[in-house]
């Protein structure tokens, strides 16, 4: 079982979900998240004092998978959030030991559905 | 004479309508994404300092100085000739520069409406100089019809007690032209875009609602019955159209939600406007709820139906009620309320209706053409709309470099 966590831009958000329907994957978290990349974001101005390197908005999500969901969700999820621009994004795949769904006690791939 | 009284009110009535545009702005500032409200704000406060300034140094000039034609040009540029005594022609009885200052809140929040239209794509440079040139050619030349001495609907006999036609409908279809050539906020199918900030909403719609009492009782230009005719049915109207909104609501979509109360307190606030010197209160609930009705139509049905992108629905709204408020005012006016004023079509003169039409009519005819021009210039030499990057950025880092909210410390 693998958690992938992908970082992407938020307006893709519903691209993406859309590509990992499509996938069957129907399982997904999502949060806001700031951050950035080399590029160290886009200047601001507060009252005159410049601040460089600051954080930009980014969407989080994750999405728990058995083995052979790994490479359709990729797929999915840069098919969804890609552009070609800097700010695409990351994906991160992480091992993920043990899943247990709450409402029935499953554990292991069965509990990931 | 100058009488304290009336001063004092018309004053207050200039204050009350300033603060109507910072309520719009905390109106329209919570109907956009986070990423934007902050250049909402921005273009509404932007307003306050370069139309105060356009408006003693030739815009009151053009809106008001007596002339026939088409302004009434620059006799009294840098409020020369305009003084501390009254100008018996526009209001005997409060100093001539508080009936100037107290146009100037009108000159203000109008193109602050259009704001709406344009909101979440539009270059501030951009907005700028559109926005200057719009009040110097399509306000006040409108303004000096409507209200001006010498000007040809005002001599027509057109009632436009507080700016229907020259505030709500003339925003209202600059708005309209404004989304056409602007187009479509990137993506709007897959990103439907959601308020940020409902409770700012509710706090703008309460600041305008306040504000609107100087805006149609401050027109009165005096502490009299005329004014007070004028609060009562101002009330009247918004609470009408605020209550219609949400039983709409209720039936159409299950559920009365508070955004549809303001939009309905703000139509209804919108529809009165011509309408508060010349109705009584009973017209102003049948004004008030219908206006909600067609508002609703044109926000909820036609809008959808022919995919414009108003995105805060300033032509829904503001031309919609406008145009209703500008012709109900020809079905229930009365001498009664407003003896220099006229009757309507219930009150047997049918004439008044005729005359409403033909002044909605020069007023949509003459923006969309004017206002489509100064668009296509200003797009012209400097571009009006962010390119797509900056649109998913977002205006407020892109054009302000400014960011509403800390999320991390």
């Amino acid at each position: 079982m693998k958690l992938i966590v992908a970082i992407i831009q938020p307006d893709k958000l519903e691209e993406v979900k859309e590509e990992l329907y499509k996938e069957e994957v129907n399982l997904i978290t999502v949060s806001e998240v700031l951050g950035h990349g080399r590029q160290k974001g886009v200047t601001e101005i507060y009252r005159g004092a410049k601040e460089t390197g600051n954080l930009l908005r980014k969407m989080r999500l994750e999405i728990a998978v058995n083995e052979n969901f790994v490479e359709p969700t990729i797929k999915a999820i840069v098919k969804g959030a890609k552009t070609g621009e800097i700010g695409d994004g990351k994906i991160f795949i992480l091992d993920l030991p043990e899943c247990i769904r709450i409402r029935t006690g499953e554990r292991g791939g069965v509990a990931i559905g | 004479m100058v009488n304290t009284g009336d001063t004092a009110w018309v004053l207050i009535s200039s204050a009350l309508v300033l603060l109507m545009t910072p309520g719009l702005a905390f109106f329209y500032g919570g109907m956009v994404r986070k990423k934007n409200v902050l250049s909402v704000l921005m273009q509404c406060f932007i307003i306050m300092c370069v139309l105060s300034i356009q408006w003693v140094l030739f815009g009151y000039s053009l809106s008001f100085a007596p002339a026939k034609g088409f302004w009434g040009g620059f006799k009294w540029f840098g409020l020369n000739g305009v003084g501390l005594e009254p100008y018996a022609d526009y209001a005997g009885t409060i100093p001539h520069q508080a009936f100037m200052i107290f146009q100037a809140m009108f000159a203000i929040i109008t193109p602050a409406l259009i704001i709406g239209a344009f909101a979440e794509r539009m270059k501030f440079s951009a907005f700028l100089l559109f926005t200057l040139l719009w009040a110097t050619f399509v306000y006040d030349p409108l303004c000096h019809w409507v209200w001006g001495i010498g000007g040809f609907l005002k001599n027509l006999g057109a009632l436009d007690f507080a700016g229907g036609t020259v505030v709500h409908i003339n925003a209202g279809i600059a708005a309209l032209v404004t989304t056409l050539i602007l187009g479509k906020r990137v993506n709007l199918d897959k990103n439907v875009p959601t308020p940020h900030n409902m409770p700012f909403v509710v706090l703008g719609t309460g600041l305008l609602w306040f504000g609107w009492f100087g805006f149609n009782a401050g027109s009165a230009l005096a502490a009299n019955g005329l004014a007070v005719n004028a609060f009562v049915v101002t009330n009247t109207s918004a609470a009408a159209a605020g209550l219609a909104w949400a039983l709409i609501e209720w039936w159409r979509n299950g559920k009365p939600t508070i955004f549809g109360v303001c939009s309905g307190a703000v139509a209804g606030l919108v529809a009165i406007t011509p309408a508060a010197g010349f109705v009584s209160v009973i017209p102003a609930i049948i004004i008030g709820l219908l206006v909600s009705v067609f508002s609703f139509i044109a926000v909820a049905v036609i809008k959808p139906k022919l995919g414009y992108d108003d995105s805060l629905d300033a032509f829904g709204v503001h031309c919609i009620g406008g145009i209703w408020g500008a012709l109900a005012t020809g079905l229930f006016a009365s001498k009664a309320v407003n003896p220099s004023g006229a009757d309507g079509l219930f009150f047997g003169n049918p004439k008044q209706l005729l005359i409403q039409l033909i002044a909605v009519l020069v007023t949509l005819a003459y923006t969309l053409v004017v206002t489509s021009i100064i668009y296509k210039l200003v797009n012209l030499f400097i571009g009006v709309r962010v390119s797509e990057k900056e649109e998913f950025m977002g205006l407020d880092l892109t054009q302000h470099h400014e960011r509403a909210y800390t999320v991390l410390e």
